[in-house]
């Protein structure tokens, strides 16, 4: 216990410090990238001469897309950190992006759906970019579920980062095995971020703003919810504490 | 390691539970979906390759929690993680035994319940062959789910809600090779890549499913 | 407001699910944020009362 309290205290003290300066700042930009993104994407950009004014869409619907997957990756890294080096802020961070992940993912099937219900003709098509979509809420979905069930702090920060290591791997193969499964419509749109040729000038610039708004929004919730779960495991250890004095 | 296979396997049979259960269940899948279908003979025989994956993939789930669940409470497990046998390998002698018992009798009386479904004639054997090749990639992630639940006093419904997505490959890919063997068409494509899937699945999950019950003995 | 023409109701309930959804997980991160430091605080003044 007296070795693991220098890790317990050390290096989420420095990061309660350091956040605690870096949070209002971040607030503040993501808070005037994404106004001033939403506000150019929704009224200033002119129609697509094929999609009509639902091309605006593309500026909620992309960003919470790269972000959905982004978050998973970060979680992904932060697991591997915390299991190779055993630094609790990282698992904390893992734990602590899974809810915002999750509302990138619920976000980018929602305009996905609403996107496609006017251009394709159906709210829902079983398209490969939907359906991965959804398996990747799923993989949120359990993820974050065996983080509440397990009790024992460490345990369940080791136990979520297997299943984020694996869940990646199976997230992978089934994005492979779905695009085998059903050639889409998706890319069949007259741009995709991949092609970046083909995103006119005039939507690219308010496109960057929204992304980086989603960005910053995404750092700025992740140090606020790692902080609370630093604290409340501070609040764990506590309470684990007096129960052994009353005792 | 052998030991260790045939003791899952005698208190699987003794139990009663182990082959019976998973078929009846099965069963009941593959008679309720017509029920509610409808009993239209083409729609049946274009969803049989699916229903018969869903009913395996959900008999398949009802025994994994006791992969380790007993070993667990009464202190085997410990044993076995202290003895000289690898935990990798106690793992996959286990998820073999749960193949054994649900696996490979759900394999066996596939091709009868498919006749319920009227499932084309040339499919059977592609039918046969994706389960043979799928259902032990089943037991294995199984195994690994049911590793990481194994600490928890309500375990079983967390266990379906990690395990499940990580069946979704296993059943595009089986469901896929049985739909283009009833279509007669080219099935190298979905039998390779569900053989590596499975190979990939049990050379790799042992690892992780180890790992996770190291974790849970600490 | 620009004509949004035939896409009105789909754009608008874009952006409608977008803005809720983020306030949401906003708000959700907030009140976690909150909750963790009254906690804490209130942990803590238990632990020097004694």
């Amino acid at each position: 216990m007296a070795m693991n309290s220098i890790w317990q205290y050390a290096n989420p003290k420095r990061f309660m410090t350091v956040s605690g300066y870096a949070l209002p700042p971040l607030a503040v930009a993501s808070a005037a990238f994404l106004i001033a993104g939403l506000y150019w994407g929704f009224f200033l950009t002119p129609e697509d001469f094929k999609q009509g004014t639902s091309v605006k869409i593309m500026f909620v619907h992309v960003p919470s897309v790269i972000m959905a997957t982004g978050t998973w990756f970060m979680m992904l890294i932060a697991s591997l950190i915390w299991y190779v080096r055993r630094h609790h802020v990282s698992a904390l961070a893992a734990k602590a992006a899974a809810p915002i992940g999750m509302t990138f993912t619920l976000m980018g099937l929602a305009t996905g759906a609403i996107w496609g219900q006017p251009t394709w003709g159906t709210w829902w098509e079983w398209d490969p970019q939907l359906t991965s979509f959804l398996i990747l809420f799923l993989f949120y979905l359990g993820y974050m579920a065996l983080w509440e069930a397990i009790e024992e702090p460490d345990t369940a920060a080791d136990l979520t980062a297997v299943l984020c290591v694996v869940g990646s791997i199976f997230a992978l193969l089934s994005r492979y095995a779905v695009l085998f499964w059903s050639q889409g419509i998706h890319q069949a749109a007259s741009f995709s971020l991949d092609k970046e040729e083909n995103v006119d000038n005039a939507y690219a610039l308010p496109l960057l703003i929204c992304f980086i708004g989603f960005m910053l929004l995404f750092i700025t919730l992740l140090l606020l919810r790692t902080r609370a779960e630093i604290r409340l495991r501070r609040v764990a250890a506590l309470e684990a504490r007096e129960r052994m004095s009353d005792a | 390691m052998i030991a260790v296979l045939l003791r899952d396997l005698k208190l699987a049979i003794r139990a009663g539970g182990g082959f019976g259960l998973g078929l009846a269940f099965f069963l009941i899948v593959v008679v309720l979906v017509p029920l509610a279908v409808g009993p239209e003979t083409a729609t049946l025989s274009l969803i049989a390759p699916g229903i018969l994956w869903i009913g395996a993939l959900l008999a398949c789930l009802l025994s994994l929690d006791r992969i380790f669940a007993l070993d667990f409470e009464d202190g085997s497990l410990d044993l076995m993680a202290t003895s000289p046998l690898p935990l990798e390998g106690v793992v996959v002698m286990k998820a073999l035994a749960h193949w054994i018992t649900t696996g490979l009798p759900l394999t066996l009386a596939a091709p009868v319940l498919a006749i319920l479904l009227n499932l084309p004639t040339q499919a059977f054997g592609w039918l046969m062959i994706s389960l043979v090749l799928g259902t032990p990639a089943l037991s294995m992630i199984g195994a690994f789910g049911a590793a990481l639940t194994v600490g928890l006093k309500r375990g079983g419904l967390l266990l379906s809600l990690l395990v499940l997505p990580l069946y979704v490959p296993t059943l595009i890919f089986g469901t896929e090779l049985i739909r283009r063997g009833a279509g007669d068409m080219a099935t190298t494509t979905p039998l390779i890549l569900l053989a590596v899937i499975t190979l990939g699945t049990l050379a790799v999950l042992p690892f992780a499913a180890a790992a996770a019950l190291r974790i849970n003995l600490r | 407001m620009p004509d949004l023409g035939f896409y009105a109701t789909a754009v608008l309930s874009a952006y409608g699910i977008s803005l809720v959804s983020l306030a949401a997980i906003i708000l959700a991160s907030i009140r976690r944020g909150a909750m963790a430091r009254r906690r804490l605080a209130e942990a803590e003044a238990r632990e020097a009362a004694k």
